[in-house]
């Protein structure tokens, strides 16, 4: 056997780590939110205190638990509209079962039960029939929040029966943790089971089939077919799992907000789709991670933050944003592009 | 000994009449080039035998026991693979992870299983040593030559230990450098005792890696003759039908 051969197949690129870094669009997000955070604590008093810290990581939550669903969604070179009206849908059932009576203990399955149905319906049609997946999460946007409606009768639900202060607790309580020479940090519940939900799929991504299947089929679905990747299997649980992160986020936000309105998380899809795509996921499939989303809801959050604190109408939130999403994608184009040079 | 035997298989779409009573013998080590126009039923055989849809009639058998393919996997379970003109490869993963897509190696306890990189990693690399190719496990198809993709695709159909190895346009898209590449890999396979079918429309390729050529003509075999008795006029010319048959 030739010795130069082998020894060709078996070298490591040796990239340095630091250069591997720089190529990795979650790094720059990372820095942009970093650099947001110091400016913002050099600019603003009230940034940086204990209380704000609390509310900017329990707002980002939401959003970053859905991103992350929607991730694994795009990776597979789809896209789900419907996570905001699954939302509401979810939070108006655990509102009106509760409002009934229900224990919390049956409330909580019953609205992720409600949520992955959705999400089935949607991966059913996407997959068995072939309709674009725009098209099917547009019609289920319309769809779920046309049920939540129907099934609260548009009523505002602020009352939830016996286990009311279990669902308050859930998603408005906090994780009390004691560092040594600081005051003890307040962490908020929806930001534990965001990190619980990150590690999970981080290691999902990269170390089961389920995983990578998902960037096979973003990468050339047809070759997955070919290779007897179950691409058809694959697409339902995919649609599945955004909508149980939109169920989760329901609950947990309704146990927040300890009310809910059908018009909760109108336009929230957006927001979601905006953290996926500049934590790096690419909407013609195949790229994202977990992380990148999270960081990508965390940078839209603190622009919000900022905006109001430093007393800049809300107004200019959007322009912020869709520069981001914007500069984002042109980053990509960059790097795609030195890569094939 | 034949690995696989045709005998008068036809095959008709209604009322097109695609192949017409071919037959066919493939040999172990055996590359065989298979010619013909657009539309002379090279894929439609090709797809015969890889099992994408059965024959309306005659007979298939491998190492002499009849057989008969309803899909692909039932093919693939029998030992023929086929690489694709497309090589059906994800540019987004790497070499290895390309190689065993829906075959992954996993390890773990009890129920807890992850894919074991490690061992995918060198697995690919020991297939690419034997296919002679420089190309690294670890790397991104997308930043793969044409000829490390094609060692990719190829080294995918060598993970089950095949019989028969079908390649559909191997050297259509790629440099001349690459060809030369490609026609090394398909002889690294006829060593290992692999019968190649080698769908070509290039005849210097086919007559420098192929040991017979079958050339077919509005679905009916018109020639079968090892290469040395042949030459790329007359094959032409059955190819066009300026030569009705040899």
């Amino acid at each position: 056997m030739d010795p130069s051969l082998e020894q060709a197949i078996g070298r490591r690129v040796h990239r340095h780590w630091l250069s591997w870094l720089v190529g990795q669009q979650t790094f720059w997000v990372s820095m942009a939110a970093l650099l947001a955070f110091v400016s913002l604590t050099l600019a603003s008093d009230v940034f940086a205190t204990q209380q704000n810290l609390f509310n900017v990581a329990r707002n980002f939550a939401f959003v970053a638990i859905i991103a992350i669903g929607m991730t694994a969604v795009i990776i597979t070179g789809g896209i789900d509209l419907s996570v905001g009206a699954v939302l509401v849908l979810s939070g108006m059932v655990i509102g009106m079962t509760m409002n009934a009576g229900m224990s919390i203990w049956l409330a909580v399955p019953l609205a992720l039960g409600v949520s992955l149905a959705v999400g089935a319906f949607n991966g059913v049609l996407i997959a068995y029939v072939g309709v674009p997946p725009f098209v099917v999460t547009l019609g289920m946007l319309s769809i779920a929040r046309s049920a939540a409606m129907v099934l609260s009768n548009n009523r505002m639900v602020y009352s939830f029966g016996p286990d009311q202060p279990a669902l308050l607790a859930l998603g408005g309580g906090f994780v009390t943790l004691a560092l040594p020479f600081v005051d003890p940090i307040r962490i908020p519940n929806p930001l534990i089971f965001l990190l619980i939900l990150l590690v999970i799929t981080s290691l999902v991504f990269r170390w089961t089939r389920w995983g990578r299947y998902l960037f096979a089929i973003g990468g050339n679905e047809r070759a997955s077919v070919a290779t007897g990747v179950p691409v058809k299997a694959m697409k339902i649980s995919v649609y599945m799992f955004c909508a149980l992160c939109a169920g989760l986020a329901g609950i947990l936000e309704v146990g927040w907000l300890g009310t809910i309105t059908t018009g909760l998380g109108q336009g929230m899809e957006l927001t979601v789709i905006a953290a996926s795509v500049i934590g790096g996921a690419n909407l013609s499939g195949g790229i994202g991670t977990a992380l990148g989303a999270v960081i990508g809801a965390a940078l839209i959050e603190v622009i919000r933050n900022s905006l109001t604190l430093l007393g800049i109408s809300t107004f200019w939130q959007g322009i912020f944003v869709g520069s981001f999403i914007i500069i984002a994608v042109l980053f990509d184009r960059l790097r795609s592009r030195d890569a094939n040079e | 000994m034949a690995i696989l035997e045709l005998s008068n298989v036809s095959k008709h779409f209604g009322a097109i009449q695609a192949l017409t009573a071919v037959s066919l013998t493939l040999r172990a080590g055996e590359v065989v080039g298979l010619m013909g126009d657009n539309g002379a039923g090279k894929s439609t055989l090709v797809k015969i035998i890889a099992g994408n849809f059965p024959p309306s009639s005659g007979t298939m058998s491998m190492l002499g026991s009849a057989v008969r393919f309803h899909k692909p996997s039932d093919a693939r379970s029998q030992g023929v693979e086929i690489v694709y003109q497309d090589l059906a490869l994800c540019d987004n993963l790497s070499a290895a992870e390309n190689v065993f897509l829906g075959r992954e190696v996993m390890r773990g306890f009890g129920p807890v299983r992850w894919i074991d990189y490690r061992t995918m990693y060198q697995r690919a690399g020991e297939l690419f040593t034997e296919l002679k190719s420089e190309t690294r496990p670890r790397d991104l198809v997308r930043r793969m030559s044409g000829g490390q993709r094609q060692a990719v695709a190829i080294a995918r159909t060598r993970l089950s230990d095949p019989k028969i190895v079908l390649m559909d346009e191997p050297t259509a898209a790629i440099s001349v450098r690459q060809v030369a590449e490609v026609l090394s890999l398909i002889r690294r396979l006829r060593d290992h005792h692999i019968a190649v079918v080698l769908i070509s429309h290039r005849m210097p390729d086919v007559f420098s890696v192929a040991d017979r050529v079958v050339v077919l003509r509005r679905g009916e075999k018109v020639a079968d003759k090892p290469v040395a008795q042949t030459s790329p006029e007359e094959i032409t010319g059955l190819i066009t039908g300026a030569i009705a048959t040899a």
